[in-house]
């Protein structure tokens, strides 16, 4: 008696212990559940989102797929050797040099339409991938400077071709600092200056 | 200095509690000097310049105006080329997010804007006005304020808006934004200590201007409500703190410190430290500490616009170095070029000489001299060829220390240089760079002689690119998400209604196959008389009659209308086609046929139109050309496109037409 008793205790016991793991671990899965940042999401973060397509996939999300499917890292001109090496250093891959068959490494572009020449036919809205260019049917249309991804997309349908790539204007605030720097030293004798500037 | 900091984080006033705040403020009204970490004595080299009053300079034949001086949006521009313009006129509107607006300096008239170089390391060209002077210096008009005590502090910051006033210490941060707060402040300090070697500007306009500083900070204080002034001026400078110091007797409010000479003591977070022994959080600003700053040029820039309705429109440049026949000081219009400066101070150039826009430490060597002073620009430099020799070459850093030693800013900027290197901007924002204010203490200390602020500059200007590019990525992210989502639903709108027309005729068919078939009914009902008919089948027998009456009236009208539509819309669209292929084929039928009603506007148009047609038909034969060389066996196919795109071509609003009408 004593014995199955003692069993029967230790069983329960158990038992008991095992439904409250069981609740515990059950309530910690869906309060403290973790949303893990999908690996696309923090590919696609990292491609330059010009919607160009040169990848050879219609816009960059669906290049952000392919890659997380395997698909190789070194399809993307606009984002260069950076992108390149972000993205493998993201997927512990090996950094390739960017592959030509997808376009080279260029400056920064943006559209912009000769708009005397324009013919209102809106192809190029058609084409824009970030609705970046303004117009409408027969009426004359322009580019939204800003929001242009320098894409070239609209080059291609525009029937009387007036849409040219332009490099975009550096102006001095995004300059990127390249000067030495101007020391100064100790001058000990300055009369001995003076008479070498006049000399 | 570092204005530009981010200004989203503001910590509140959690510096200190009350009963520290009041020791520390005693401690103040002592007069207690603090330190900051830090720190270096260069050669000061002050007396090159400052033994000559401010002088007047002729006015120059030409100024160069850039539309932007100071940091933010440029203002839109309000005069025209040839128009003649009055000294203290203004030539731009205010840009967004307080911009200011940039005055001329002189009387004369606007002979061009264009792309100019400006007065930057990269000497990029920004949109400039050039103006050309008539010498006569015939002011416009003017808005004194006779008495601000009447104003409150709300319309005297718009004035100071409005006659452009930037800070002067060589930022050029909108003063009035700065004067803009709400936050409780304790201390206004006013900053004179100009430590930078060779700048002699605020020194010279303290000796020579003290009461107008003063009133100027007596403005200031209107406006800001500090009680306590703090006026630094370091201790190289007696006769500047005497000039002060007489200045502001019998004024309790204001105090004139003498701070030691330690460069950079004039960064405004040093500056901060040494006076009140506060440190300025990083990210921080310094109202968050309950302090704010002026520069003494400012405060005598803002007097002139308080009292005589002046806007900015010159500033005193130190003209110095040792290849300067007259080095000295000048009041330059905003506009002169760095050339008639110069020439001005009897410049003789050397080869291979180079001149230096603000200080040794700090400023930056010029790439060219036509560009113009801006409201930033404090000193000129043209040293002789010993002076300041280039820098040696760069050598291996030995990790001696010695740059952390003397950072104002408590940095460690060796480490920040192999991260620079490295290009690893996760580790250059851990060690803070943002905190850096490019003083060049480290570079000038560097035994290695690496010109370590070089470095820096790079890497944040790296790293805003990386940020800015970002932003525009996110941008256009969202802005394709959008395009995405709109294309779907247009397609999912198209096809419910296509969905529902069909719908729509098949209930038509349906309904007229019903009457039909009522009407067939009807008849062998009506010819049959049997007597076993129910009631019921008559009741039925008329429904469907009665529907079929409708149905009958309704359908015809309803088709007759319809195409009625569709002949209107073919009528219209042939009209159309006719209107432009007659004189796109027979261009010269189009004036014989009405030749009085063809204006050249008409006619110019049509050009244009055939223009473009010309040029789209030379497109599509180049590629076609293209095609056919590349491809000798599928010329065929080449031709075929054309020829369906040629007729898409010509008129796409006639297409569109018949299109929406289907």
């Amino acid at each position: 008696m004593s014995v199955l008793s003692g069993i029967l205790i230790g069983m329960a016991a158990l038992a008991v212990l095992a439904l409250l793991s069981g609740v515990l671990l059950g309530f910690a899965s869906v309060r403290f559940k973790v949303e893990k940042d999908p690996v696309v999401e923090q590919i696609d973060s990292i491609l330059p989102q010009t919607q160009c397509g040169q990848c050879g996939y219609p816009g960059c999300r669906p290049y952000a797929e392919a890659i997380a499917n395997g698909d190789e890292i070194n399809k993307c001109p606009p984002g260069g050797q950076a992108t390149i090496d972000q993205l493998a250093d993201l997927l512990g891959r090996e950094a390739k040099p960017l592959d030509g068959a997808h376009g080279v490494e260029d400056v920064k572009k943006v559209a912009f339409i000769r708009e005397d020449e324009c013919i209102g036919c809106t192809k190029c809205i058609q084409a824009c991938p970030v609705d970046a260019i303004l117009g409408a049917t027969k009426q004359m249309h322009t580019v939204i400077a800003d929001e242009c991804t320098g894409c070239d997309l609209c080059v291609e349908p525009c029937p009387v071709d007036c849409i040219d790539m332009l490099p975009v204007q550096q102006g001095p605030e995004r300059w990127k600092w390249d000067l030495q720097q101007i020391p100064v030293v100790e001058v000990s004798d300055t009369s001995d200056l003076a008479t070498e500037v006049k000399a | 200095m570092s204005h530009s900091a981010s200004q989203t984080e503001r910590a509140a006033i959690t510096y200190f509690n009350a009963d520290d705040l009041a020791r520390n403020q005693a401690e103040i009204a002592a007069g207690k000097l603090w330190r900051f970490p830090g720190g270096i004595h260069p050669p000061q080299r002050k007396d090159l310049a400052n033994q000559t009053p401010i002088a007047r300079m002729p006015i120059p034949k030409r100024l160069w105006i850039p539309l932007k001086q100071h940091i933010g949006q440029p203002g839109q521009l309000i005069v025209q080329v040839g128009d003649s313009v009055l000294k203290g006129q203004a030539l731009t509107a205010p840009g967004p997010n307080a911009g200011l607006a940039v005055h001329a300096p002189t009387s004369g008239r606007v002979s061009a804007i264009v792309e100019h170089p400006s007065a930057h390391p990269s000497a990029l060209p920004v949109t400039t006005l050039i103006l050309d002077t008539d010498g006569e210096d015939t002011w416009g008009q003017r808005h004194p304020i006779a008495d601000y005590t009447q104003l409150d502090s709300a319309e005297l910051i718009a004035h100071i808006a409005q006659c452009g006033i930037a800070g002067l210490g060589g930022a050029a941060f909108p003063t009035a934004q700065k004067l803009a707060n709400s936050q409780p402040l304790d201390y206004l300090i006013i900053n004179g200590v100009e430590c930078e070697p060779y700048i002699v500007s605020d020194d010279r306009l303290m000796r020579e201007h003290p009461a107008g500083i003063m009133r100027g900070i007596k403005i200031l204080q209107h406006i800001s409500g500090i009680e306590q002034v703090l006026v630094a001026i370091e201790d190289n400078k007696p006769e500047a703190i005497k000039a002060m110091r007489d200045a502001c007797e019998g004024d309790a409010s204001i105090q004139v410190r003498a701070v030691p000479t330690v460069y950079p003591s004039g960064g405004e977070r040093q500056l901060i430290q040494v006076l009140t022994g506060r440190q300025v959080p990083a990210n921080g600003l310094p109202k968050d500490i309950g302090v704010l700053m002026q520069n003494t040029g400012t405060a005598y820039a803002i007097y002139r616009a308080v009292m005589f309705g002046e806007p900015l429109h010159e500033r005193v440049v130190t003209l110095t170095g040792e290849a300067l026949e007259r080095p000295g000081t000048v009041w330059a219009p905003l506009g002169c070029s760095v050339e008639d400066l110069l020439t001005f101070a009897g410049y003789r150039a050397y080869p291979k000489a180079k001149v230096i826009m603000g200080g040794p430490m700090m400023g930056f060597t010029l790439p060219r001299l036509d560009v113009p002073i801006v409201k930033g620009s404090n000193c000129i430099l043209a040293p002789a060829k010993k002076e300041l020799p280039t820098a040696g070459a760069e050598m291996a850093c030995i990790r001696c220390g010695a740059c952390a030693d003397v950072c104002p800013a408590s940095l460690l900027p060796q480490q920040l240089y192999w991260l620079a290197r490295d290009h690893d901007y996760d580790g250059l924002r851990q060690y803070n760079l943002a905190d850096c204010i490019e003083c060049g203490a480290c570079a000038f200390v560097c035994p290695s002689e690496i010109p370590l602020v070089h470095y820096y500059r790079q890497a944040k200007a790296d790293m805003r690119e990386q940020y800015i590019e970002k932003h525009k990525a996110d941008i256009a992210k969202e802005r394709f998400e959008a395009r995405k989502a709109r294309l779907e639903r247009e397609k999912q709108e198209r096809l419910e209604k296509h969905q529902r027309a069909a719908e729509a005729r098949q209930k038509a068919v349906a309904e007229r196959e019903a009457a039909a078939a009522a009407a067939a009914d009807t008849v062998p009902d009506t010819a049959n008389t049997n007597a076993g008919e129910s009631k019921q089948d008559k009741i039925q027998a008329a429904i469907a009659r009665a529907k079929a009456k409708k149905a009958g009236q309704a359908a015809p009208a309803a088709e007759a209308s319809k195409q009625d539509k569709i002949q209107a819309a073919i009528a219209r669209a042939k009209a159309k086609k006719a209107a432009q292929a007659a004189p796109n084929s027979e261009p010269a039928e189009a004036p014989q046929t009405s030749p009085a009603e063809a204006p050249a506007a008409e006619l110019s148009k049509q050009d244009r139109v055939q223009a473009a047609i010309a040029r789209a038909k030379a497109k599509k034969a180049a590629q076609a050309a293209a095609l056919a060389a590349s491809e000798n066996q599928e010329a065929q196919p080449s031709n075929k496109p054309e020829a369906s795109e040629d007729a898409t071509l010509t008129p796409p609003s006639g297409e569109k037409t018949e299109r929406g009408h289907d």
